[in-house]
């Protein structure tokens, strides 16, 4: 991706009703690439900006899976083929035992995947962003709402994103550096 | 609108979750600035240099105990399992509440414990690092301790997977790292909150870098929200398990009192039961202390009490059924347990343990108790000291006089053993101090959906 000198246009807004309705409006205008920011989860403004694959079920799901497997299979070919013991008569593979190392296992893995799977899609740890180039965007953790079109959206121009956004009545529009 | 519903239902006003009048900035301003602009207070020094001193003691402890070895201990033959057990299940039961209120309340949609869960958790992750301390020292040699861990070794020996004890290891090592995760990934939307709000040049990047950059993008926020709500919904099981599988230590063996059925039902109530009594001694006086009496209202405090309350039952039902069961179950071993339980050397402490667990929380079904602060921090005193009695009478006079006269005994616990207890209890304290210190105790951005201004229509 060329290194573009603007990120983007920012509209900031006061309540979290007026970012919904400018994330409806922006995307009704024909805006693709577009973000919004929120000190808070908001039902349905993902879905408003138009995101849909949410990949973290997925990804717990396998690792849950996956744990489940390894945590069994560990304990039947230690237990069966490397080391096998006597234990007051019980088989060597005496599986009922093994149900509760599976379980945590199963639990540990897709636990784990459910954070770390959750920071990869999100592209967490980011250690530098250009949204905070706007001094304003310090009130996005606390009690202030932001709405973006990036300069890579096709229909992105300058000026009549600008004016499109003042439409929304938002408090303030900035222009975001890189 | 789930208050609403209860409040039509039982016909009388409830406490709100939070008092009226707040915002999203001032909800922020109030619960950031204890940790950023409010100086360290004296009392703050005070307290946790008490509780760090008796930290110190605990290292003292252990470090006498791995130059001598468990003989300085008051365990013996025929009482093999002293405080060292005893002491594991009590803070691990302690740590229960805290994923009991930050998981299971939120698979029920309890939005109450959003003002409750941060410390909860927190109190969680001290207890399981208390409680993990003891199975560790207990093995006599814990430097070997990693030979619990199926790791390729050269002796070519593997762990025995149909011991309940190599269940522990899986069952604890994994809800201590599955409550880490979870208070951690609920820390990340506030330790942006703090890095925004910081002015300390050093605090800014220490709290930049544990916010990873988040900057609360709608599509963060949806993964974000999938994944918070996919760990409760494996941590409910999970915490259920944990607990469960402490009382297979005990249950899968044929020792009288100890091979029952009843246990593991008996040992979740009864861990819930002593941490919801913990959270409380810890609320009251962090909501007076730090005035975030608007965030934990009397609700939370009755709320809790009500929690106790139950599972104060269900835990009675367990003492009467473990009775029952001893004169109607035939066995003479069991009904000498009984026997002795009530008229052998420890009959004090099993008949303080009803009280203290049974008779004395009783008095919870008054409304005027379940509201007065000092009234429920008193009975959450008398229910800890009673959970670590049962534990006792559980571990200690079940061991005492088992199937051979011969082989009776008696257990007394020497100083060093008060002073590994105490100074974990002096552990969980300290860090307890520096937590509220440096983190925000309660979960800002989980208050400021609770504001009625959060509330958008498509």
């Amino acid at each position: 991706m060329s290194q573009l000198p603007i990120y983007g246009m920012m509209a900031e807004f006061d309540t979290p009703q007026r970012l919904m309705d400018a994330a409806h409006h922006t995307s009704a205008a024909g805006y693709r690439k577009i973000d919004a920011y929120s000190p808070f989860p908001i039902e349905g403004l993902a879905e408003a900006i138009g995101f849909e694959s949410n990949a973290v079920p997925l990804v717990v799901l396998i690792a849950g899976i996956v744990g489940g497997v390894t945590g069994y299979v560990m304990q039947y070919w230690m237990a069966v083929v490397s080391y096998p013991l006597n234990i007051s008569g019980k088989p060597y593979h005496s599986w009922p035992s093994f149900i509760i190392v599976t379980f945590e296992m199963v639990i540990l893995f897709a636990g784990v995947a459910a954070v770390l799977g959750m920071l990869a899609l999100n592209g967490l740890p980011m250690p530098y962003h250009p949204v905070f180039n706007v001094p304003r965007f310090a009130f996005a953790s606390k009690d202030r709402f932001f709405l973006i079109v990036f300069a890579s959206d096709p229909k992105y121009d300058a000026s009549s994103t600008r004016n499109f956004l003042e439409t929304l009545d938002p408090r303030a529009v900035m222009e975001v550096p890189s | 609108m789930a208050q609403r519903i209860e409040e039509e239902r039982s016909g009388r006003k409830q406490a709100p979750v939070i008092e009226p009048g707040h915002t999203f900035g001032s909800v922020t301003d109030q619960i950031s600035s204890i940790v950023l602009n409010r100086p360290t207070s004296t009392g703050w020094f005070i307290g946790f240099g008490f509780f760090f001193m008796l930290t110190m003691m605990l290292l003292y402890a252990l470090g006498y105990l791995f130059l001598k070895g468990t003989g300085i201990w008051g365990v013996n033959i025929p009482v093999g399992w002293g405080f060292a057990i005893v002491n594991f299940v009590w803070w691990i039961g302690i740590g229960h509440a805290g994923t009991l209120i930050s998981a299971i309340l939120l698979l029920l949609r309890q939005s109450w414990r959003n003002s409750i869960n941060r410390f909860a958790e927190a109190m969680t992750l001290f207890a399981v690092a208390s409680a993990g301390i003891f199975p560790l020292i207990h093995t006599g040699r814990p430097w070997l301790a990693y030979w619990l861990f199926p790791y390729p070794n050269t002796m070519r020996v593997w762990p025995q997977f149909r011991s309940p004890l190599v269940w522990d290891v899986f069952a604890v090592s994994t809800y201590f790292t599955i409550s880490l995760l979870f208070w951690f990934i609920g820390l990340i939307p506030d330790l942006a909150t703090l890095r925004d709000r910081s002015e300390n040049r050093l605090a800014k990047i220490i709290y930049g870098i544990l916010a990873m950059g988040w900057r609360g993008s709608a599509r963060h926020w949806h993964r974000y929200e999938t994944s918070y709500l996919l760990l409760a919904g494996l941590a409910t099981p999970l915490v259920l398990s944990v607990h469960t599988v402490v009382s297979f230590d005990f249950a899968v063996s044929i020792v009288p009192g100890w091979h029952t059925t009843i246990f593991p039902p008996y040992f979740v109530a009864g861990a819930i039961y002593s941490g919801f009594a913990m959270v409380l001694m810890l609320a009251i006086p962090i909501r007076k202390i730090y005035n975030l009496e608007d965030f934990i209202t009397e609700r939370h405090l009755e709320n809790s009490a009500k929690v106790m309350l139950a599972t104060g039952l269900i835990v009675a039902y367990g003492y009467v059924m473990e009775a029952f069961l001893g004169w109607y179950g035939g066995s003479k071993y069991d009904a000498f347990l009984l026997w002795n339980r009530l008229h052998g050397p420890y009959a004090f402490f099993y008949i303080m343990l009803w009280v203290c667990n049974i008779i004395v929380p009783q008095v919870l079904w008054i409304r005027k108790i379940r509201t007065t602060p000092a009234a429920l921090f008193l009975i959450s005193g008398v229910v800890l000291v009673g959970m670590w009695l049962e534990r006792f009478i559980i571990v200690v006079v079940s061991l005492q006089r088992d199937f051979l006269t011969s082989s009776f005994g008696m257990y007394y616990p020497t100083r060093w053993d008060w002073m590994t207890y105490i100074g974990t209890i002096g552990m969980f304290l300290a860090a307890m101090f520096l937590f509220v210190r440096i983190l925000p105790m309660i979960s800002i951005f989980e208050m400021r959906t609770l504001l009625p201004e959060a509330e958008v229509k498509e």
